[in-house]
C-alpha cells in the first residue's frame, strides 16, 4: 500500500467529520465531528512521517493528540455550561452572535 | 517754532484720543456721568486751542507732515499713520474742534436727564468721534483716511443708536451703517486699485506723481469713480442718501455734530482733498455734478413736505452737501470747501436751535409748535440767523459760499445743473422759513392749540425721551445757559463770517457774470416771501399749494419710494438669496453627505443579516470558500 | 542642551497638567481648574517669551530642539519656530488660556473635560512647533481625536429638522444631535488625515525613505507630477480642517454642538491647523504645485467667503451664525495664501490670528448668553444690552472686527488680503472678498442688533439676566484687548510674520 491509500483514508475521514460538523444538530455530535477531522490530520502526519523517514510528524501527532484531549475537555465543559444556562444543546438554538 | 511742524495738529488729535481712552478704560469714572463729561469737555477745549494755533501756523502754502510706519511689508513700510497739516486741513480741523466742543457743552444741558452711565458712554463716543474725525481730516494717506472714515461711521452708528431700547433708533443705526458701508466698499476697492496704479497710498507722493503726469490715465476713471462711491455713501448723495433722515433718531446734538457739520462732509472733504486726482478724470467729475444737482433738488423737494423739524434739517443737509459736490464736480473744489466750512457753522447752529425747541416743547413735529418766539426769544433770534445764513442772504454766512458754488457750476459749463441749483436756492429759503414761521411766529394750527406742551402722543426720537419726565403742565421756556452759550457763539460766528465775506468779498478763481448775485439773492428772497405768505399771513392755502404739485407732492410724501426700493432689495434680494444659499447648504451640500452616510448605514443593515450566529452556517461558508479557493488554484 | 527647551515646555505643560488632573484631582473641581490655569499659563508665558525674543533679523527657524526617535526611518522629534508658527503658538496660548476661564462653570465630569482639553492643546502646540512630518502627523491626530469625546459627552444638541429632498437620509443619520455632530466632525477630519498621511508617505518615499524632516525635505525639488497630486492631497486633507467648500459642513454642526471652550479652541485654533498645514507643508514643500494650483485654492477661498457669509445670514441659531462666519473668514485665509504675494500671505497669516481671537471671543460670548438665557434662537431674544452691557459690548466689538472695521485686527488682515488679491494673477478675487466683508457687516450687526440692541424682550425667561462675572471677565477681557491691540498696532504681528513669508514666497516664485 502506498502513501496514496493513507491520504485517501485521511480525506475520507476528514469529509465524514466535516459532514458531521455541518449537519449534526447536537453540539456533542459537532464536537465528535471535529475530533474526526483532527484525527484525519493525524493520519496524514503519521503517513508522511513514515514515508519520509522523519520523526517530526510523529512528534507533532503526539502533540495534537494531547491538545485534542484538552480541547475535548474544554469543549465538553462548555457544552455542559451551555446546557445548564440555556437548557439545550441544539446548535440551531445557539445564535447569540446573530447580527 | 513748533507750531509749524504739525505737532499742534497732532496734539489736537491726541487730546480727544486721551479723553476716549480715559473714559473707555476707567469704567468707574465713566459711570459717574457728569465728571466724565467734564474730562471730555476739558480735552475738547484744549484741542480747540491747539487746532486754532495750528490753523494760524498753516496759512498759504505752509505744509507740515509727521508720519510713522504703521504696517510693514517685506521689511519696508507699506502704510503710515500721522498728520498732514496744511491750510485746508487745519481750517477743517478748527471747524471740527469748534463744533465738537460746542456740542459737548450743549449736551450737558440737553442730556441733563440722562442716567449717569449713559451720559458717560455718550461722552466716550463723542471723544472717539472727534478723534476719528480729526484723524480723517489730517490723514496723510488713503489708509489712515479709510481707517478714520470707518471709525467715524462706527461712531455715527453708535450715536444714532444711543437710545437703543427704541426700535426706531436701533433700526436707523443699522440702516446708516449698512448704507454707508455700501459706499465704503467702493472706496476700499478704489484705494486698493489706486495703490496698485500709483504704487503708493500717500497723498503727497501721489499728488507729485499727478503733477508730473506720471499717473497713467487708462482705467483711472474707474478708480476715481470708486473713491467717489465712498463719498456718495458718506455725504448722502443719491441713491445712498436715505440713511441721513433716519439718522435723526439720534440725540439732536449728535445730529448737529455728525450728521450736519462734520462727518457727512467727509465725502466732500475727500473729493476736495483729492481734486488734483479727480481733475484727471473729467468724465467722473461730470457724474459728480449731475448727481449733486439732482440730489440737491430731490432733497430740497423732500424737505418741503416734512413735518418733523429735524427731518427738514436733515434733507436740507443732503441738499447743501450736494451743492458742495456740484461745485467740486464743476472743477472748483475751493468753492465747495468754503461752503463746507460756512455750512458747518450755520447748520450746527440750526440743529442745536432745533434741539432747544425740542427740549422746550417735547416734540419734533411742527404742528406742535407755534408762536414760540414769545416764550423763547433768544432761540428764535439765533435760529433765524441760521435760517438766513442757509438761505444765503448777504451779511450772513451762506451768502458768499452759495454764490461761489452757483458761479462755479456755471463757469464749469453745466447750464442745466445750474438751473436746478437756482431752483434749489429758492426751495431752500422756502422750506427753511416755513419752519421759522411755523415754529416761532405763526399761531399753532387749530386742534393743536395749547397742545404744544407735551400732550398728545410724542413719537419721535428726542421727544419721547424728554416727554417721559416732562411735567404735564409744562410751559416752553428758554434752554439752560449751557445750551444757549453754544447757540450764541455759532450765531455770532455766522454773522461775523457773513459780514466779513460780504465786505471783503474775495474774488473767486473763475469768472462769474454780474447777474449771478441778484439771481441767487432774488430766488432766496422769493422763497422767503412765499413761505411768509403761506404760513404766516396764510394768504395762500398750504393745502392748495401742495395740490398744485399733485404727483410731486404725493411722491415726496412717500420719499419717492427710494427707501422702499432699498427695503425690498434687502428683504427680497439679500435675505431671500441668503435663505436660498442656506437651504442649499443644509439640504443639498450637507444632504449629499447625509445620503452617503445613510447609504453606509443601510448597507451595514443589509449585510448584517448574513451574520446568523449559527456555527454551522459559518462552517458551510468556510467549506465553500475553501472549495472555491482550491478550484481557483487548480484552474489558474 | 545648553538652554531651556522652551518649545517643549510650551508643548508639554498642558499635557503634564492633564496628568496631574487625572491622578491627583479627583472630586476637587477647583484644583482641576487651577491646575489647568497653571498649565496653560506656563504655555502662555513660554509662547509670549518665544514670540518676544524671536530674532527678526536672523529670521528662519529658531529655538531648535532635536532628538532622534526612530533613526532607521529618519523620524526625530524636531521642534523649531519661525515667525508664522510663533504667532500661531501665541494664538493657541491666548485662546486656551481664555478658554479655561470661559468653561469655569462646567459641572459634569469637569476633571475629564479639562484633561481632554489640555491633551488636545498639546496636540495643537505640537503641530505648530514640530518640523518632522511624521511627528507632526501624530500631533495632528492627538489634536483631532479628543474632539469626539468632548463633543459627544459635553456637547449640546440642536434642533435641525430633517426635511428637503434628502430628508430621509438626514433622519437616518440623526441630524441635530450632538452624537451626530461629533461623529461627523471626527469622520470628516479622519478622512482628511488619510490624505495627509498618504501625502507624507509619498514625500518620504520620494526622498529614498531617508527622512521626515521638514528642513531636509525643503531642500529638495520634487518631480512636478508628484508635487501636483501630493499638493492636492495636502490641500484636501488639511483643507477639510480649514473648512474649504464644499467640505465645510462638519464645522457648523460640530461647532454648534460643542461646549464653549471646545468651540473656541476648535474654531479659533484647530481650523488654523488646517490653513497652517496648507501653507507650511503644502506650499512650503511643493512650491511648483502651489503655483499651479493657486487658482483652485483662491477660487474656492472666494466661494467660501461669499457662500459662508450668505449661509450665516440665513441661520436662526446663534452658534450656527458664528460657525458659518468661520467658514467665511477661513476663505479669506485661503485666498490670501493663494495670492502668492507678500501682502496676501501676511494677510492670510494675520487673518488666522485675527479670526482665531475673534471667533474665540464670539464662542465665549455665545456660551455666556446661552448659560444665562438658555436660548440660542436669535429671533426669540431681544434687548439684552440693558441687562448684560459687558457681554453686549464685547459681542459688538467682536462683530466689528469680523466685518473688518479698522482699529481691530480683522481690518488689517482683510486689507492686506485685498491688496494681495489685486496684485495676484487673478485680480477679480478682490471683488468677492470685498463683498464678503460687506455681507459680514449685514449679518453680524443684524444679529447683534436683534439680541442686544433693541427693545427689551417681554419673555419672562429673559428677565433679570446677569452680566458676565469673575473668571468670565478674564476670558472676555483678554480676547478684546488682543483684538484691539493687534488692530491698532499690527506691526507687532506683521514684523515676525513678514520674516517668514518673504523666504517662503521667494522659494515659490522667486526661483
Amino acid at each position: 500500500m502506498g502513501l496514496q491509500a493513507y491520504l485517501t483514508l485521511a480525506a475520507v475521514v476528514f469529509c465524514i467529520g466535516l459532514f458531521g460538523v455541518m449537519t449534526r444538530r447536537n453540539t456533542i455530535g459537532i464536537l465528535l465531528g471535529i475530533e474526526l477531522m483532527l484525527n484525519s490530520v493525524n493520519i496524514n502526519l503519521v503517513a508522511f512521517a513514515r514515508y519520509s523517514g522523519d520523526v517530526t510528524g510523529m512528534v507533532f501527532t503526539l502533540f495534537t493528540i494531547c491538545i485534542t484531549v484538552a480541547e475535548a475537555a474544554v469543549g465538553l465543559a462548555l457544552v455542559i455550561l451551555l446546557f445548564r444556562v440555556r437548557r439545550t444543546v441544539t446548535a440551531d438554538h445557539l445564535d447569540l452572535l446573530k447580527g | 517754532m513748533m507750531a509749524g511742524d504739525g505737532t499742534l495738529a497732532l496734539a489736537a488729535l491726541l487730546l480727544h484720543a486721551t479723553a476716549f481712552l480715559v473714559l473707555a478704560i476707567a469704567a468707574p469714572l465713566r459711570r459717574l456721568g457728569r465728571p466724565a463729561a467734564y474730562v471730555s469737555i476739558l480735552c475738547a477745549a484744549g484741542s480747540l486751542a491747539a487746532a486754532v494755533l495750528s490753523w494760524r501756523a498753516h496759512t498759504g502754502e505752509a505744509i507740515s507732515r509727521l508720519v510713522w510706519t504703521w504696517l510693514p511689508s517685506e521689511g519696508q513700510t507699506l502704510a503710515t499713520v500721522g498728520v498732514l497739516a496744511d491750510a485746508d486741513s487745519t481750517v477743517m480741523l478748527t471747524l471740527v474742534a469748534l463744533v465738537a466742543l460746542l456740542v459737548q457743552v450743549y449736551s450737558l444741558g440737553y442730556l441733563s436727564d440722562e442716567r449717569a452711565p449713559s451720559l458717560g458712554r455718550y461722552y466716550a463716543y463723542q471723544s472717539l468721534f472727534a478723534f476719528s474725525m480729526m484723524g480723517l481730516v489730517l490723514a496723510p494717506n488713503f489708509v489712515q483716511l479709510f481707517i478714520c472714515w470707518e471709525l467715524v461711521g462706527l461712531c455715527s452708528y453708535l450715536l444714532i443708536g444711543f437710545w437703543y431700547e427704541r426700535p426706531a433708533a436701533a433700526r436707523a443705526a443699522l440702516k446708516a451703517f449698512w448704507i454707508t458701508k455700501t459706499g465704503d466698499v467702493g472706496l476700499l476697492i478704489g484705494i486698493v486699485l489706486i495703490w496698485r496704479h500709483t504704487g503708493t497710498f500717500d497723498l503727497t507722493e501721489m499728488r507729485v506723481l499727478a503733477g508730473n503726469g506720471a499717473i497713467p490715465l487708462a482705467g483711472l476713471s474707474v478708480m476715481t469713480f470708486c473713491i467717489y462711491l465712498g463719498a456718495v455713501g458718506k455725504s448722502a448723495q443719491f441713491p445712498l442718501h436715505i440713511w441721513l433722515p433716519d439718522a435723526m433718531e439720534g440725540p439732536t446734538p449728535v445730529s448737529a455734530l455728525i450728521h450736519a457739520a462734520t462727518m457727512v462732509t467727509a465725502g466732500v472733504y475727500l473729493l476736495h482733498r483729492t481734486d488734483w486726482l479727480f481733475a484727471l478724470t473729467p468724465d467722473v467729475l461730470a457724474i459728480v455734478v449731475w448727481v449733486g444737482a439732482f440730489t440737491a433738488l430731490l432733497s430740497a423737494v423732500l424737505a418741503c413736505v416734512q413735518n418733523d423739524i429735524k427731518r427738514v434739517l436733515a434733507y436740507s443737509t443732503i441738499s447743501q452737501l450736494s451743492y458742495m459736490m456740484a461745485a467740486i464736480g464743476a472743477g472748483f473744489s475751493g468753492a465747495g470747501f468754503l461752503h463746507l466750512l460756512t455750512h458747518g457753522v450755520f447748520k450746527a447752529l440750526l440743529f442745536l436751535g432745533a434741539g432747544a425747541i425740542i427740549h422746550a416743547v417735547h416734540s419734533n413735529d411742527l404742528p406742535d409748535m407755534g408762536r414760540l418766539a414769545r416764550r423763547m426769544p433768544q432761540t428764535a433770534i439765533v435760529f433765524t440767523v441760521g435760517a438766513l445764513s442757509l438761505a444765503g442772504l448777504p451779511l450772513f454766512a451762506g451768502f458768499l459760499s452759495k454764490e461761489e458754488i452757483l458761479g462755479a457750476v456755471l463757469a464749469g459749463g453745466f447750464a442745466a445743473p445750474f438751473a436746478m441749483l437756482v431752483l434749489v436756492a429758492f426751495l431752500t429759503a422756502f422750506y427753511m422759513f416755513r419752519v421759522v414761521f411755523l415754529a416761532f411766529f405763526a399761531a399753532p394750527p387749530a386742534g393743536h392749540a395749547g397742545a404744544a406742551a407735551a400732550s398728545g402722543a410724542p413719537h419721535v426720537a428726542d421727544a419721547s425721551h424728554h416727554a417721559s419726565h416732562g411735567a404735564a403742565a409744562h410751559e416752553p421756556h428758554e434752554p439752560p445757559s449751557s445750551m444757549l452759550l453754544p447757540l450764541w457763539v455759532l450765531a455770532l460766528l455766522s454773522v461775523a463770517t457773513g459780514v466779513f465775506f460780504t465786505v471783503v468779498h474775495p474774488e473767486p478763481e473763475f469768472e462769474s457774470p454780474a447777474w449771478l448775485m441778484p439771481v441767487g439773492v432774488g430766488s432766496a428772497v422769493a422763497g422767503i416771501l412765499l413761505a411768509w405768505a403761506t404760513y404766516q399771513r396764510r394768504a395762500i392755502d398750504a393745502a392748495s399749494l401742495a395740490a398744485a404739485f399733485g404727483p410731486i407732492y404725493r411722491g415726496a410724501l412717500a420719499r419717492f419710494w427710494i427707501d422702499a426700493v432699498f427695503e425690498r432689495a434687502y428683504r427680497l434680494a439679500l435675505l431671500g438669496f441668503s435663505r436660498l444659499v442656506g437651504w442649499i447648504d443644509r439640504y443639498l451640500v450637507d444632504g449629499v453627505l447625509n445620503v452617503l452616510s445613510a447609504w453606509t448605514v443601510q448597507a451595514g443593515d443589509d449585510l448584517r443579516t448574513m451574520q446568523t450566529g449559527r456555527v454551522q452556517d459559518y462552517v458551510y461558508g468556510i467549506a465553500v470558500g475553501l472549495l472555491v479557493l482550491l478550484l481557483w488554484v487548480q484552474f489558474n | 542642551m545648553d538652554r531651556l527647551p522652551i518649545l517643549s515646555i510650551m508643548t508639554w505643560a498642558p499635557f503634564a497638567s492633564a496628568l496631574v488632573i487625572m491622578f491627583f484631582a479627583r472630586r476637587r473641581p477647583l484644583l482641576v481648574r487651577w491646575t489647568s490655569v497653571a498649565g496653560t499659563g506656563v504655555s502662555l508665558v513660554a509662547s509670549i517669551w518665544v514670540y518676544w525674543t524671536y530674532d527678526r533679523v536672523r529670521a528662519g527657524f529658531q529655538f531648535q530642539e532635536e532628538f532622534s526617535l526612530v533613526p532607521s526611518l529618519g523620524i526625530s522629534y524636531l521642534a523649531a519656530v519661525d515667525g508664522i508658527s510663533a504667532l500661531m503658538a501665541l494664538l493657541t496660548s491666548i485662546i486656551i488660556f481664555a478658554g479655561v476661564f470661559a468653561s469655569w462653570t462646567t459641572k459634569q465630569r469637569s476633571q475629564e473635560f479639562y484633561a481632554l482639553l489640555l491633551v488636545l492643546v498639546t496636540g495643537v502646540y505640537g503641530v505648530f512647533v514640530t518640523l518632522d512630518l511624521f511627528v507632526l502627523f501624530l500631533f495632528y491626530e492627538i489634536a483631532v481625536l479628543p474632539m469626539y469625546l468632548l463633543i459627544g459627552i459635553w456637547g449640546s444638541s440642536g434642533d435641525v429638522r430633517p426635511q428637503g429632498i434628502f430628508g430621509w437620509a438626514m433622519g437616518r443619520t440623526g441630524v441635530g444631535t450632538k452624537e451626530y455632530a461629533a461623529m461627523k466632525l471626527t469622520l470628516y477630519l479622519l478622512f482628511g488625515s488619510a490624505f495627509i498621511l498618504v501625502g507624507v508617505l509619498a514625500l518620504f518615499v520620494a526622498t529614498g525613505s531617508r527622512t521626515f524632516s521638514f528642513l531636509e525635505l525643503q531642500q529638495m525639488r520634487f518631480d512636478p507630477a508628484l508635487q501636483s497630486w501630493v499638493f492636492l492631497a495636502f490641500y484636501v486633507g488639511f483643507g477639510i480642517l480649514a473648512g474649504i467648500w464644499p467640505l465645510h459642513t462638519w464645522s457648523p454642526d460640530g461647532h454648534a454642538s460643542a461646549p464653549t471652550a471646545v468651540s473656541m479652541l476648535h474654531a479659533g485654533v484647530l481650523m488654523k491647523l488646517g490653513a497652517y498645514g496648507v501653507v507650511r507643508v503644502g506650499m512650503g514643500l511643493l512650491p511648483d504645485a502651489a503655483v499651479d494650483w493657486a487658482w483652485l485654492v483662491g477660487t474656492i477661498g472666494c466661494i467660501n467667503i461669499v457662500y459662508g457669509a450668505l449661509s450665516a445670514m440665513a441661520q436662526t441659531d446663534l452658534k450656527y451664525v458664528i460657525a458659518y462666519s468661520s467658514v467665511s473668514h477661513m476663505g479669506v485665509v485661503m485666498l490670501g495664501a493663494a495670492t502668492l504675494t507678500p501682502n496676501g500671505l501676511n494677510g492670510s497669516v494675520f487673518q488666522m490670528f485675527a479670526h482665531g481671537i475673534m471667533t474665540g471671543l464670539f464662542f465665549a460670548l455665545v456660551g455666556l448668553v446661552y448659560e444665562k438665557a438658555h436660548s440660542r434662537e436669535i429671533f426669540k431674544m431681544s434687548g439684552f444690552g440693558t441687562m448684560m452691557p459687558g457681554i453686549a459690548t464685547a459681542f459688538t466689538i467682536g462683530g466689528l472686527s469680523s466685518l473688518g472695521l479698522p482699529a481691530t485686527a480683522g481690518f488689517v488682515a482683510e486689507f492686506l488680503t485685498f491688496l494681495g488679491a489685486w496684485t495676484s494673477d487673478y485680480r477679480w478675487w478682490l471683488f468677492p472678498a470685498v463683498i464678503g466683508a460687506f455681507l459680514t457687516s449685514v449679518y453680524v450687526l443684524r444679529v447683534a442688533g436683534q439680541i442686544f440692541w433693541g427693545p427689551k424682550s417681554a419673555d419672562p425667561h429673559f428677565q433679570d439676566l446677569a452680566d458676565a462675572q469673575g473668571p468670565e471677565w478674564a476670558a472676555l477681557g483678554i480676547l478684546v484687548f488682543v483684538l484691539v491691540l493687534f488692530g491698532v498696532a499690527p506691526s507687532i504681528a506683521i514684523g515676525p510674520v513678514d520674516t517668514a513669508t518673504g523666504p517662503l514666497l521667494r522659494r515659490l516664485i522667486g526661483q
